[in-house]
């Protein structure tokens, strides 16, 4: 039997070099060696997008996760959860397909913290990873010293369901054991914070359960702000499906929130006495995920200053921040921008290491809110780096129209359910 | 076929699987794709969409250019598409169309 010899080998390697270059495929041992380690931190709807297109672009490309719960539960649509529109299942989510079908590392362990000279990345669990390029995703944390009474022990018992999970399991079995006529308190946060339009979408559907369950029952949001997000649209869906429901005291009328008594479970608005609740439902101000202010990537503000074209933080070198932790202004803290930054990221890290030049950046967002389960609204964007950042596209974008039929809103509210379906497929599928 | 010709052809082939299967760039960095990640968030990973929201992959680049200049001129009813499509260029929806059409 003739042997193939090394040098007949590497001659025909050589010519199979040659001919797929002239057909335009990748030209054989020419591949861009891509290389490279990229740890991200945070499996949410930024750092496991950033992961599963990591290895979309590069195959080469190691891309370890790490995520503290071994599935994940959502925010968007746990509202629908308090409404008693779906089960917790519905809004939970495995890492299987990521690991399988994507080949991601995922680590369920905690970062705890950075080292960015040495380039590692401390667990929790004790180990540490190392790496070429870190993400930073990690979601927000909540600040327990904003309001005066209201500190994490104290979200036992006025939960802000700001973090799904466990506590939205609290808000639904307060909700379910409140009595007919009850009353249900939500004071939601100054700006910015994660998810501008979800503290009145969950009024909407805590209201669609009330209306069926507890019809004399009602909600009163004390707000900090003199307008929201979507405001005249869900003013008008809540006229047409709760009247005389919903109540929202403006920043004028004095609705933000001094302080709280956990055991009276009362609220201080500026103005007056204390105001009781069946249910208090405080949703306080917020601020980067913890890791990263450890990791010194965050400013006064509390959020991530970074390259808004490729999300690398303006603190460090090589760690890139993305979602509500980054300060990516026009875009909302929601999961979709969260998602939509992920992808942009991915770019830049996979042209970064390879030594190419990335693509001009096209950032997203839409924001579905239920106001009922047959009755839906939108907000759009899309986005681009200009001269001074990320800017939304002009003439592009905006909210439902105001005008619109029931048959708009239905069809929105149906959109709303396969939009879920589809960035979670999109995300952890 | 001599023996050694067989052989060569066998190495010549598990090189080529060794290295398109396994490493390299499984997608391309490019502005079409970019571009069209934006869309998947709502139409699903390469435009294969599992619930309301329509599916968009592998329709024909003709095809969706089409629906997305309506929804831009309003010739076609939308719920948001036609907030979406004001962001992007004639080219720029022409890219777009070619990547899902490209997609199975």
């Amino acid at each position: 039997m003739s042997r193939i010899t090394r040098r007949n080998f590497v001659v025909s390697v050589g010519a199979l070099s040659a001919a797929t270059s002239v057909l335009g495929w990748p030209a054989l041992g020419q591949a861009k060696a891509t290389g490279g380690r990229v740890v991200v931190i945070g499996g949410g709807f930024g750092g496991a997008t950033c992961a599963k297109y990591l290895r979309r672009l590069s195959t080469d490309i190691e891309v370890t996760l790490v995520e503290r719960d071994s599935n994940f539960m959502t925010c968007p649509f746990s509202n629908a959860v308090l409404g008693g529109l779906y089960d917790m299942d519905f809004i939970t989510h495995d890492y299987k397909a990521l690991r399988d079908e994507y080949g991601v590392k995922v680590v369920h362990d905690s970062a705890v913290d950075i080292d960015p000279d040495a380039k590692k990345v401390r667990l929790a669990g004790g180990s540490a990873l190392q790496y070429d390029r870190l993400v930073v995703s990690p979601g927000i944390d909540l600040r327990w010293d904003a309001i005066e009474g209201y500190d994490e022990a104290a979200s036992a018992t006025m939960p802000h369901a700001w973090k799904a999970g466990k506590q939205t399991m609290i808000l639904r079995k307060q909700l379910d054991a409140m009595p007919d006529g009850g009353v249900v308190i939500i004071a939601p946060p100054p700006n910015p914070f994660r998810c501008p339009p979800g503290p009145y979408e969950r009024a909407s559907l805590i209201a669609h359960y009330l209306k069926h369950k507890k019809p004399r029952s009602k909600i009163r949001i004390f707000d900090p702000k003199p307008k929201f997000s979507k405001q005249p649209l869900f003013e008008q869906g809540w006229q047409a499906l709760y009247p005389g429901m919903i109540e929202w005291i403006s920043e004028a009328e004095g609705g933000a929130i001094d302080s709280v008594d956990v055991k009276a479970l009362t609220v201080k608005p500026t103005f007056g006495e204390p105001q009781q609740g069946d249910v208090v439902n405080v949703i306080p101000p917020q601020k980067a995920g913890a890791i990263a202010e450890v990791a010194g990537l965050t400013n006064d503000s509390g959020w991530c200053p970074v390259d808004q074209r490729t999300f690398e933080s303006r603190a460090q070198k090589h760690i890139h921040v993305i979602g509500d932790a980054a300060i990516a202004n026009p875009m909302p803290k929601s999961g979709y921008a969260a998602s939509s930054q992920g992808k942009v990221c991915a770019a830049a890290i996979v042209a970064s290491l390879s030594g190419q030049e990335m693509p001009e950046p096209s950032y997203v967002n839409t924001c579905y809110s239920l106001v009922g389960p047959d009755y839906g609204i939108s907000v759009a964007a899309v986005y681009r780096h200009g001269d001074d950042g990320i800017a939304g596209v002009e003439g592009a974008g905006g909210v439902s129209p105001k005008d619109a039929d029931a048959a708009f809103r239905l069809a929105e509210s149906r959109y709303a359910v396969g939009w879920y379906q589809s960035i979670t497929a999109d995300i952890w599928g | 076929m001599r023996t050694s010709m067989r052989l060569m052809n066998i190495t010549l082939m598990l090189a080529a699987g060794l290295l398109f299967g396994e490493t390299g760039q499984a997608e391309e960095l490019s502005r079409k794709a970019m571009l069209s990640a934006s869309c998947e968030g709502c139409h699903g990973t390469y435009g294969r969409s599992p619930g309301a929201i329509p599916s968009i992959a592998g329709k024909s680049a003709e095809y969706l250019r089409d629906a997305l200049e309506k929804f831009r001129s309003g010739e076609k009813p939308a719920t948001v598409m036609s907030r979406h499509v004001n962001g992007y260029t004639e080219e720029e929806i022409r890219l777009i169309s070619e990547y899902f059409s490209e997609q199975k």
